[in-house]
């Protein structure tokens, strides 16, 4: 058993989830292909939204796989942190918002 | 003036300086192991081994390797150190060449191929012979490298020259990153003065494109969509025009091969490559249609291959033996590098093939 619970090369394996469910792990690939396809955004955009979400989901692979593929595509660093800035500020407003619920309960049990 | 960052393997006297020791890289690690499958046996999954080829269609002449820059993946270890350059003598026989071949293209490459001194004596000779396409690979900053070039782009248009240029970014910092410092604002220029004079402007004859390949250890991506963003930047920001972008994978040899291994990025690259492997990309392999000539005369499959002295396999091994019959129907000569050409959508001096 491995000694980490990531591992980078694990990464290419990933198409192997199919192996123990054929039928929902190729739904799931066929989806997921699909998403990423040009549409009414770019295939550029949804990668920086990509890359974005990987942040906030704090998933290693996804950083990994969304970070060359936005160098693929000649998106900048720039633009890379930019897009990881509004992952945070989401992140961070999330729980910020909270603070009315916070607020509007002490404000009933105390006010 | 351009900062040079690099110095090429020569110059640092590296190992890698022998091409034996790159094709032993190539050929043990992951490829020995059993890990990655070697070339060999991957074309032959698809019944493509042995790779053959076929009708000459491009001439590709290497007049040097001197270049006026150091870009950190130059895979001919071109820079101002490297005197090898194309005699007078050579290039009269491959002028013998040109007149008779049945390509329609003419590649010119280096180094800087405008360094050579009989550069532009060889470019009217070989002009009269009017090939359809006649390409000189030249990479902007020379034409602003010193008065004595600043005609180039007059010289082109005069020779009706196509102009194949590296551009690995439309930002200032990844171009200078990969070229040297000073290479964007200089590029700029010279692409400013190209235009001026209907080179690479929408319908006109003089064409001009450009090369895209990455500034680091990943793959180009599509080539269309790069274009687009290639276009769009240029255009809004220094209102170039060009007319194609090719965009090129970085082959895992000579100074890119020093920078994987250096950045610990070899094996994922290579896997990259691999991963990617394409097998319809290899039925249009630019080896199959290209022969590249080396600047003392020598006949190699294509540019890589010359750089890492892995001659043609055919009776014909020099410009003075010139057979294109004799040529045709070889065995290509393959190593692990050649997944470099076939990975996506594939890679070729004219970009992408499949």
């Amino acid at each position: 058993m491995s000694k980490t619970y990531y591992d980078p090369a694990d990464l290419r394996k990933f198409g192997k989830i199919t192996d123990w469910s054929e039928e929902l792990g190729n739904k799931f690939f066929d989806y997921y292909g699909k998403v990423f396809e040009e549409g009414a955004l770019t295939a550029r955009e949804k990668s920086l939204i990509a890359l974005a979400v990987s942040h906030t989901e704090q998933c290693p692979y996804c950083i990994d796989a969304y970070t060359k593929d936005g160098l693929e595509r000649g998106i900048t660093k720039e633009e890379m942190m930019e897009a990881i800035h509004v992952g945070a500020a989401i992140k961070s407003g999330a729980t910020l918002v909270h603070g009315v619920q916070m607020m509007n309960k002490v404000n009933k049990l105390d006010g | 003036m351009i900062k040079v960052k690099t110095q090429s393997l020569h110059k640092r006297e590296s190992l890698l300086v022998q091409s034996k020791r790159q094709l032993e890289i190539l050929s043990n690690g992951i490829f020995q192991n059993g890990e990655l499958p070697k070339f060999k046996e991957k074309i032959a999954e698809t019944n493509q081994f042995p790779l053959k080829a076929k009708k000459l269609e491009i001439l590709q002449i290497n007049v040097g390797y001197m270049c006026n820059q150091v870009c950190e993946h130059c895979h001919v270890d071109a820079g101002p150190d490297r005197k090898e350059i194309m005699t007078k003598e050579t290039m009269l026989q491959c002028l013998e060449v040109i007149k008779n071949t049945g390509a329609h293209t003419l590649d010119l490459t280096g180094g800087a191929p405008e360094m050579n001194p009989h550069f532009r004596w060889f470019v009217e000779e070989a002009s009269k012979a009017g090939i359809k396409d006649f390409i000189v690979r030249s990479n902007l900053t020379i034409i602003r490298a010193n008065k004595k070039y600043y005609d180039l782009p007059e010289f082109f248009k005069k020779h009706n020259v196509h102009v194949v240029s590296s551009m690995p970014h439309w930002t200032r910092g990844k171009t200078d990153k990969q070229r040297g410092d000073g290479v964007f604002d200089k590029s700029i220029k010279a692409l400013q003065e190209l235009n001026a004079i209907g080179y690479g402007m929408p319908n006109s004859s003089l064409r001009l494109d450009l090369v895209y390949n990455p500034s680091g250890a990943f793959l180009p991506g599509n080539q269309a969509s790069m274009e687009k963003d290639f276009k769009k930047a240029l255009l809004e920001d220094f209102g170039i025009q060009f007319h194609n972008l090719f965009a090129i994978t970085n082959l895992p040899i000579s100074r890119f091969l020093d920078y994987l291994i250096a950045s610990e990025n070899y094996e994922d690259y290579m896997y990259q490559l691999v991963d990617a492997y394409n097998p319809d990309a290899v039925t249009n392999v630019m080896c199959t249609n290209t022969l590249s000539i080396s600047w003392d005369g020598y006949l190699y499959d294509c540019d890589f291959n010359q750089m890492l002295e892995l001659p043609v396999n055919s009776k014909v091994k020099h410009i003075s033996q010139y057979n294109e019959e004799l040529l045709e129907g070889r065995n290509i000569v393959i190593s692990q590098h050649c997944y470099g050409c076939t990975a996506g959508a594939g890679s070729s001096c004219q970009g992408t093939v499949a």
